[in-house]
């Protein structure tokens, strides 16, 4: 049969920043990419947000942070991930990240970062890969 | 089947046999996926079925866009939990006929339970249907109730008057309505307004919603009875969990009278039926799809569409070639 899997993706505002734009223009897009995307709203634990990736069985989630504090809220966040059995989920991080904080963030376990002026294109094109990757 | 999603099988099958919610996701992934995963799935699951088909109770919750269904969801499941009942929800938003992509929002609106172990939420694209709810909503809601839920509530997405699958999928439907609704209540009559067993006016802080209130006990009055039931009207405030614990009230005097009058057997049968009908004919569809192609059945089809021949005959040969 040639039904194919959706790619899902959760989109999540870990932490107390309250830029939510980019979160929001980021689920459009991913929803006109043909993805099937959730979104959290606002200030999301990261137990939260990773309870909701195993309940909706999500491929790639991604994190909206423009607080600064991205590298220890990505930390706490990978490791609720891992607790859920998600370990091999795909994570993306946008907003604020310096270039300097990419490296660690890549270390975390995080595939991809995307900050500010990122083209919708160039994201969705390395979810699909990444995605494909995972799956096989 | 390809390795990841075999693998995937395995894995979710196990799972969800030692009741981990993970494997429950997986497998509602795969039962979404196609209806032939499904038949893997519930070969092995069947057991666990059939000894949940009579505690579960299945509530559908349908309205107009932005009535409340959510909130409403969210609210009544608050008063379940609060009675120690677990919960499963499946709320279904559209999927967008231009690019196949969803934004799946209700979910949203029930963030206070989403660290409570009691309650588990997927979210599900229509990808393709268009009554209200997905076309594997009905194997996402067996697989709900052989996890073991007490109550499962399904959140339909926004309707007009002609998406009425709920009617055939869940024990009791409560239409959410709100004080804007009241002037189209005349021109719901025909849908929506049939298949309440509940009717919830929420956003009763709005003005108007005594009006809807009346002009709905009114129409009640004047329908013909469809059974022993009286639909019940009762008002709300979602968003302040006002009038969610009388609204669970209605539902379960209406699952009562659904047992003591067999009328929940006549409709499980009702629906069951309906699903071997839907079963049977997608099975014709694809097998003809993946046919109709073959000069040997061209002839026996213009055949079928003149009547020389009947449709027996037709279905034997598309049944029989190999
Ligand atoms: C608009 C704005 C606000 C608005 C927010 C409105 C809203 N609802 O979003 C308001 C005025 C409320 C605001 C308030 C504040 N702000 Co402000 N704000 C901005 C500003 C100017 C633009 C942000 C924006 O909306 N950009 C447009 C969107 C589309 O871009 P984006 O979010 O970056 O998203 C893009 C990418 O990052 C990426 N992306 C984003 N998310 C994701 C997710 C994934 C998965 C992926 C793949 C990609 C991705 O894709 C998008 C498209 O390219 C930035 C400065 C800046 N240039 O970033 C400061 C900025 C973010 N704010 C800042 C601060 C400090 C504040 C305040 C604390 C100020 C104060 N002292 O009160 C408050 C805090 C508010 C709060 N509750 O958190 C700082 C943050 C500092 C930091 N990160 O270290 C910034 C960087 C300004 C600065 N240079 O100091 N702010
Ligand atoms: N004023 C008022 N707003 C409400 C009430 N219940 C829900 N809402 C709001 O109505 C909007 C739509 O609610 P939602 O549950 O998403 O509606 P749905 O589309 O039917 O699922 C949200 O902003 C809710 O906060 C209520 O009783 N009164
Ligand atoms: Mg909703």
């Amino acid at each position: 049969m040639e039904h194919s899997r959706h790619t899902r993706v959760l989109v999540a505002k870990p932490g107390l920043d309250g830029h939510d734009r980019g979160a929001k223009v980021i689920v459009q897009a991913f929803r006109d990419a043909g993805m099937e995307v959730i979104y959290t709203g606002l200030h999301q634990t990261p137990q939260q947000i990773a309870r909701v990736a195993m309940q909706e069985d999500v491929d790639v989630v991604g994190l909206s942070i423009l607080s600064g504090t991205h590298v220890a809220l990505c930390q706490v966040v990978m490791d609720e991930l891992r607790a859920q059995g998600l370990g091999n989920v795909v994570v993306f991080v946008g907003g604020t990240v310096p270039p300097k904080d990419v490296p660690k963030l890549k270390a975390i376990g995080v595939k991809e970062v995307f900050g500010a002026g990122s083209r919708f294109d160039d994201i969705v094109q390395s979810i699909n890969t990444h995605v494909a990757t995972r799956r096989g | 089947m390809d390795h990841n999603t075999t693998d995937m099988l395995e894995v979710g099958i196990r799972e969800f046999r030692a009741k981990q919610e993970r494997g429950l996701a997986r497998l509602i992934t795969l039962v979404e996926t196609s209806p032939e995963l499904g038949n893997s799935i519930f070969s092995r699951i069947g057991e666990s079925l059939a000894q949940s088909q009579s505690q579960c109770h299945v509530i559908g919750f349908t309205g107009p866009p932005g009535a409340g269904k959510s909130t409403l969801v969210n609210a009544v499941t608050a008063v379940l939990r609060g009675e120690g009942h677990r919960v499963g929800i499946i709320a279904v938003d559209p999927t967008s006929p231009f690019s196949g992509g969803a934004m799946l929002g209700d979910r949203i609106r029930m963030e206070r339970h989403y660290l409570d172990s009691g309650v588990f939420i997927r979210s599900l694209a229509t990808r393709g249907g268009v009554g209200g709810l997905s076309p594997a909503t009905k194997d996402v809601l067996k697989l709900m109730r052989a996890f073991g839920f007490d109550y499962i509530l399904v959140e339909t997405v926004g309707v007009g008057q002609t998406e009425l699958d709920v009617m055939t999928a869940v024990d009791t439907v409560v239409v959410v309505l709100v004080p804007e609704a009241g002037d189209s209540i005349q021109t719901m009559k025909a849908g929506l307004m049939e298949i309440a067993d509940v009717f919830v006016v929420n956003k009763a802080d709005r003005p108007g919603s005594e009006e809807l209130r009346s002009s709905l006990r009114v129409m009640l009055g004047l329908a013909a009875k469809r059974g022993p039931w009286e639909p019940l009207v009762i008002t709300t405030q979602a968003d302040k969990d006002i009038g969610s614990g009388e609204v669970l009230e209605a539902i379960v005097r209406h699952a009562e009278q659904l047992r003591q009058t067999g009328e929940l057997e006549v409709r499980r049968a009702l629906r069951e039926e309906r699903e071997l009908l839907d079963l049977v004919s997608a099975h014709i569809i694809n097998r003809w799809k993946a046919l109709k192609d073959r000069p040997e059945l061209a002839e026996l089809a213009s055949q079928v569409i003149c009547r020389r021949i009947g449709v027996d005959r037709f279905l034997n040969a598309i049944a029989n070639l190999a």
